[in-house]
Formats: C-alpha cells, sequence, structure tokens
C-alpha cells in the first residue's frame, strides 16, 4: 500500500541507456597508503539484482564496495557508473543515482530517527531549498518502508541494534536511489535480526526493482539472498555467478581454506554450507 | 468518535506528527525548514542581550538613567556624549562583535572536528595572534612605534594577520591527502603550546611597561577599545555569518562521519577545507578586536546547541549567545571591583570553567544513571 515503485530521484536521475551493467570495475586497484588491499579487480553488478560480496576478513570487500560507491579513490584503475568514471561524475550526481551504508555509520549525538533518515535528502536540496513536498513524501515513505513511522521521534541512541541498522537503511532509501550498496548491514545483530534486515532489502529489491550489492558475513544467507555473489579473497575475486555456481565445496576450500558439506537448502533448494573445519591442503 | 487503536491510526498519527515537525517557511523560491524552538531561542537571548546592552550603557562612574541614555541615542540630549557614544558604546559594540565572531567560529570548528570541545584556540589562532601581538609590543619600540592611531589599528592588524598565519600553518602541518579532524587537533594542540611558550618566553625578554600591556591583551580586554576596532570585525561578520549560514546544509552533513557523508555526495575535502578556513577567519578577526576572549568559542556553541536541542551547534544562535555573555561579562569586568577594571577574558573565563564542570559532572552523571 505504500509502495511506490519508482524512486524519487529517478524521474530527475541522467538519462541511462539502460546497459545491463550499472556499475562495474575494470582493473581495480586500492590501497590504504602503501598497503594494497585491492589487486586488479574486475567486477560487473547487473541492474535489477542483489550481488552479495562474500570473502575471509581482510579480504578486501568492504575496501571494494568503498571504491564502488566513489567512498575511496582507486590507485588505479577505474569504477564506472552507467559507463562514466564515477569520479568524474560530480559527487552529487552521483548520489541522486547510488546510495551508500558504509560499515559502522556515526551520526551527531541526540538525533532522532525523521532527523537521521531527512538527512538522506541532502542530495536533492539546496540551500535554499531545503525542504519539499518531494522531501516529505520521500522521508515518510522510508520510514513506513522499514517499519519506523512509529519511532520517527525516537532518539537514535535509544533504538536497538536492529532499529538503528533499519533507520540507517530508511535513510538510504529516502535518498531515492535505485542502486544500494550496503556495507555488512547485519553486522552484530542477532540471527532473527539479520533475516529481518535481509527481508527488508529483498523486499525493496522487488519492489522497485532496485539494484542490490551487499557485503555479507554469512555464507548460507548469502546463498539465499543473493542473485549473484562475488567470492574474494586476498584482494581479488575468486569466483562470481550464481549461488549454486559459487558456493561449491572446491571454491570453498580456495577461498576460505574451509572444508565444508554443500548440501540443499530445505526451504530454498539453493546451497546450504555445514562447516567441517579449516582444510589443510595448499591452495 | 471512538478511537480504536488500530495499525493505520498509528500511522496517521505518525504522519501527522511528521508533517507537523517539517513545516517549512516559504519565500517564493526559498523553501526553509521553520523551527520555532530557533525562533524563540534566538528571540529570548537577543532579549537579555539588549537589556544587557543599556545596563552597560547606564552603569559605570557615571549613572545614567534609562531615559538619559535613549535620550542620548536618539540625539536629544548631549550631556554625556563622550562617556555614552566615545567610551561605552564602542566597547559594548566591540565586545558583541568579537563575541558572535568567537563564538561562531566555536559553532563552525565543533562542528567539522566532531567534538564538543574543540574550539578556535586549538586551530593555532588566537595563540598565534597573542605571539605576534607580544612579539609587536615587546620588541616594537616602547610606546614608539604603537601607539595612539597605529595602536589602536596596528595592534589587531598584527593579531590578525599572524592569527591567520599560525591558523593556515596549522593547516598545512595537518594535511595529508586531506584532513583528518583528529589530526587536525593533535597539531592544533601542539603548535598552541609551542606558540604560549614563545609567547610567555619574549614577555620575560620585553620592557616590563610594554610586556604590562601585553598580559593585558592576552587575557582579553575590552577597555579603549573605540570605533576602529569594531569596523573590521563588523565588516567581516557582515561577509562571514550569511556565508556560514548558507552552509547550514554543508555544516549538517559534515557532523556525520566521513563515509555517510561521502555517500550523501558531499565533496568532503572541499567542504571540511573551506568551512575551516570560515573558522579560522571569524577566530582571526574576533581575537583582532579585543583579544582571546577565553571560553566564548567553546562554551557558548555548546549553550545554544542546548537552547535550540539541535544535533550540531547552530552559528547564528551561537553567535547571539556569544554577544551576550561577553557583553554579561563585561558588565561583570568593569563594576566587580571598584577601582580595577578586569580585563573580560577573565571574567568569561572564570564562567566558562564554571559552565565546562557542570557540562562534564551532569555528562558524568547522565552515563551512569
Amino acid at each position: 500500500m505504500t509502495t511506490s515503485p519508482s524512486p524519487a530521484a529517478q524521474a530527475e536521475g541522467p538519462a541511462t541507456d539502460r546497459a545491463p551493467s550499472r556499475l562495474s570495475a575494470r582493473g581495480l586497484t586500492l590501497a590504504y597508503d602503501d598497503h594494497t588491499v585491492v589487486d586488479g579487480l574486475d567486477a560487473d553488478i547487473v541492474e535489477g539484482t542483489i550481488t552479495c560480496v562474500i570473502g575471509p576478513n581482510g579480504c578486501g570487500k568492504s575496501t571494494m564496495l568503498r571504491a564502488l560507491g566513489r567512498l575511496m579513490r582507486p590507485k588505479s584503475g577505474v569504477v564506472e557508473l552507467d559507463g562514466r568514471d564515477i569520479h568524474r561524475v560530480p559527487t552529487r550526481e552521483v548520489a541522486q543515482v547510488l546510495g551508500v551504508l558504509p560499515q559502522q555509520p556515526v551520526a551527531p549525538d541526540g538525533l532522532t530517527v525523521a532527523d537521521l533518515v531527512a538527512r538522506g535528502r541532502h542530495p536533492s536540496q539546496r540551500w535554499y531549498r531545503q525542504w519539499s513536498g518531494d522531501d516529505h513524501q520521500a522521508v515518510s515513505r522510508a520510514l513506513a518502508q522499514t517499519g519506523l513511522l512509529e519511532l520517527a521521534d525516537t532518539p537514535i541512541q535509544e533504538l536497538s541494534g536492529g532499529q538503528r541498522q533499519r533507520a540507517w537503511i530508511s535513510m538510504v532509501l529516502a535518498q531515492g536511489t535505485d542502486l544500494l550498496l550496503l556495507d555488512e548491514p547485519t553486522t552484530f545483530l542477532d540471527l532473527v535480526h539479520q533475516v529481518d534486515v535481509l527481508d527488508l532489502v529483498q523486499e525493496l529489491h522487488r519492489q522497485g526493482g532496485r539494484t542490490i550489492v551487499m557485503v555479507l558475513h554469512d555464507l548460507n544467507l548469502a546463498a539465499r539472498y543473493a542473485d549473484t555473489v562475488i567470492t574474494m579473497r586476498e584482494g581479488r575475486v575468486v569466483a562470481s555467478g550464481s549461488p549454486a555456481e559459487v558456493l561449491t565445496p572446491e571454491l570453498l576450500r580456495k577461498a576460505f581454506d574451509l572444508e565444508a558439506v554443500v548440501t540443499e537448502d530445505p526451504v530454498t533448494g539453493g546451497p546450504l554450507i555445514v562447516p567441517v573445519g579449516r582444510s589443510t591442503g595448499a591452495v | 468518535m471512538t478511537s480504536t487503536l488500530t495499525p493505520t491510526d498509528g500511522r496517521e498519527r505518525a504522519l501527522a506528527r511528521l508533517a507537523l515537525r517539517y513545516r517549512v517557511l516559504r519565500l517564493g523560491p526559498v523553501a526553509l525548514p521553520w523551527r520555532p524552538r530557533f525562533v524563540l531561542a534566538g528571540a529570548v537571548t537577543t532579549l537579555v542581550m539588549a537589556v544587557l546592552v543599556w545596563l552597560n550603557l547606564m552603569i559605570g562612574e557615571t549613572v545614567l538613567t534609562p531615559g538619559q541614555v535613549w535620550a542620548h541615542i536618539i540625539g536629544t540630549d548631549y550631556e554625556h556624549y563622550f562617556t555614552l557614544w566615545r567610551v561605552r558604546m564602542p566597547r559594548v559594540v566591540v565586545g558583541l562583535l568579537a563575541g558572535a565572531a568567537l563564538a561562531a567560529a566555536g559553532a563552525v570548528t565543533q562542528t567539522i572536528m566532531r567534538n564538543p570541545l574543540a574550539s578556535p584556540d586549538l586551530l593555532g589562532v588566537t595563540h598565534g595572534a597573542s605571539a605576534g601581538v607580544v612579539a609587536v609590543l615587546a620588541f616594537g619600540g616602547s610606546y614608539g612605534i604603537v601607539s595612539g592611531t597605529t595602536a589602536s589599528f596596528g595592534i589587531p592588524a598584527v593579531a590578525l594577520v599572524s592569527g591567520l598565519a599560525s591558523g593556515l600553518l596549522c593547516y598545512a602541518l595537518a594535511r595529508r591527502g586531506g584532513i583528518d579532524g583528529y589530526r587536525l587537533l593533535l597539531v592544533g594542540v601542539g603548535m598552541s603550546a609551542v606558540l604560549m611558550n614563545i609567547t610567555l618566553w619574549m614577555l620575560t625578554l620585553g620592557e616590563v611597561t610594554d610586556t604590562g600591556r601585553a598580559m593585558v591583551w592576552i587575557a582579553g580586554s575590552l577597555t579603549m577599545r573605540t570605533w576602529t576596532n569594531a569596523l573590521p570585525t563588523a565588516l567581516a561578520l557582515a561577509v562571514l555569518l550569511p556565508l556560514a549560514l548558507v552552509a547550514a546544509r554543508t555544516l549538517d552533513t559534515l557532523s556525520y562521519s566521513d563515509d555517510v557523508a561521502r555517500g550523501l555526495g558531499l565533496p568532503l575535502e572541499r567542504a571540511r577545507t573551506s568551512m575551516l578556513v570560515l573558522a579560522v577567519l571569524l577566530a582571526a578577526f574576533g581575537t583582532s578586536a579585543a583579544g582571546p576572549i577565553l571560553f566564548v568559542s567553546l562554551a557558548c556553541p555548546q549553550i545554544a546547541l542546548r537552547l535550540a536541542r539541535a544535533p550540531r551547534p547552530p552559528v547564528l544562535l551561537s553567535a547571539l549567545v556569544g554577544a551576550t555573555l561577553t557583553c554579561g561579562a563585561d558588565l561583570i569586568a568593569r563594576n566587580l571591583l571598584t577601582n580595577i577594571q578586569l580585563p573580560v577574558g577573565v571574567v568569561t573565563g572564570c564562567l566558562g570553567a564554571l559552565y565546562l564542570i557542570y557540562l562534564l559532572v551532569r555528562g558524568n552523571r547522565k552515563a551512569q544513571a
């Protein structure tokens, strides 16, 4: 009933020729100072799909997501958004097409949920036009979608972990973009709340046809929610494809040094990973 | 009407509440959020300020009645013309301007540093200005080159230039591929310590009479302020405050963590640098008019924040609070001791320290509760 499939900014966003790949990385090398984290990576994010990025700790998956969301500049290589180098497009214009939820975002103290979500309207506002009907609609819709309407006046500090995560997702939603990058949206949440958040993400994908890229830790959740899984190790893509193609015992050994049995998920029929232990064989 | 609490009911009410909270002030193409609490806080502060200004104009060696002050202002009475227009009025105006500039600088600084204890003192500005002024007063020849008009115009100019220079130096030292608030704070603290010690060292070298005057300046004093002191700061405020207001959205977004701000399409480095330059300019002009008036830039933004219940220190309200506090502090400084005029910085320092302790104690209690 609250679902309006086209996000607000879509109409005024730059005209795109709807290439199957909205966002892609070509020969991406990323480094913090002299420490190279991602080395010569290629990736394509297909329009209208959910992509999950998985990999062991420190494999550079969050770093890659930051680069895809132009939060950091690549040392070499290029990230293309709708066929243009993302760092050559004005950052505000990017923000009208692409929403990013970074890992562990921080808001100032004393903010209410509504204030936080309203911040998501920043890209479409000007100093002389700080609040319009569009803004109001986008914010109330984003609050309704995440089920936070009743908590709109609650200070962020008083929210539970799951609610807080939904509030942040709500802020990115209010931005009204059809591309969403979420860096570990389920960290610090118990399983029920992880599923809650991921169900919400899936709903956003289904209702609005949004393209979503997530970094996830839990392989089984990735298997369940992703259309495409990108597996990374030591700054490179080990495998990329559908969950069934990628989440195989051989590839898990190669990417995670994990010995695992892959069976059929009794709920979805997709792959279900049951870990056995650390594999001892060489990669 | 029977009220049955259905989910839709709660939804409707939540939506209505939301609509009420985000009311808009519309003026042609301009649409700004309407915040009654800001307006109320601003009105009350302005009222308090007006009363304090009036008291400042009335009280002193010659006590005037409110009616007499009014008669002088509208120009029907000239009996105390000199006292009012040449002594008290410039002093009050310089105090208001300096307080406003310092507090506004504090509000901007605390927002970009995301730290309620940050102040322009930590951007190197005030200590740089002090060092410059002391250098000129101590070595510039006693009463030779800096006397008369030069003293009232030259010293503020020196303060402005040396304050800006050390602010820029801080920025250059802290810059490494971009400005990081935390690194800037550390560099600022280090710079301030170095400059303060240089200042002290110069004070031991100079002639006693000259260093005496320098000490008064360092403490932040409004004594002997003339219209010449007011003009540069007034002009600076007239340009810089509107800029800060236009940048309100940028400041709002800067108070979030870096990646959130970048994700929202804020050109982070450019935004932070320009806001920093704004803060340094405000602080330098504020300091040049009356010396480093302690704690105004630290405490006033926090007072304004609490008055407005805002998520970050509001610039305009901070400026109003700064002007009011400085005005009130000067009233105390001039009249507390009958034969000694305290530098206003001593009073704001005491008030600010008390306030800071109060904040820390209260914060502690809240954490324990």
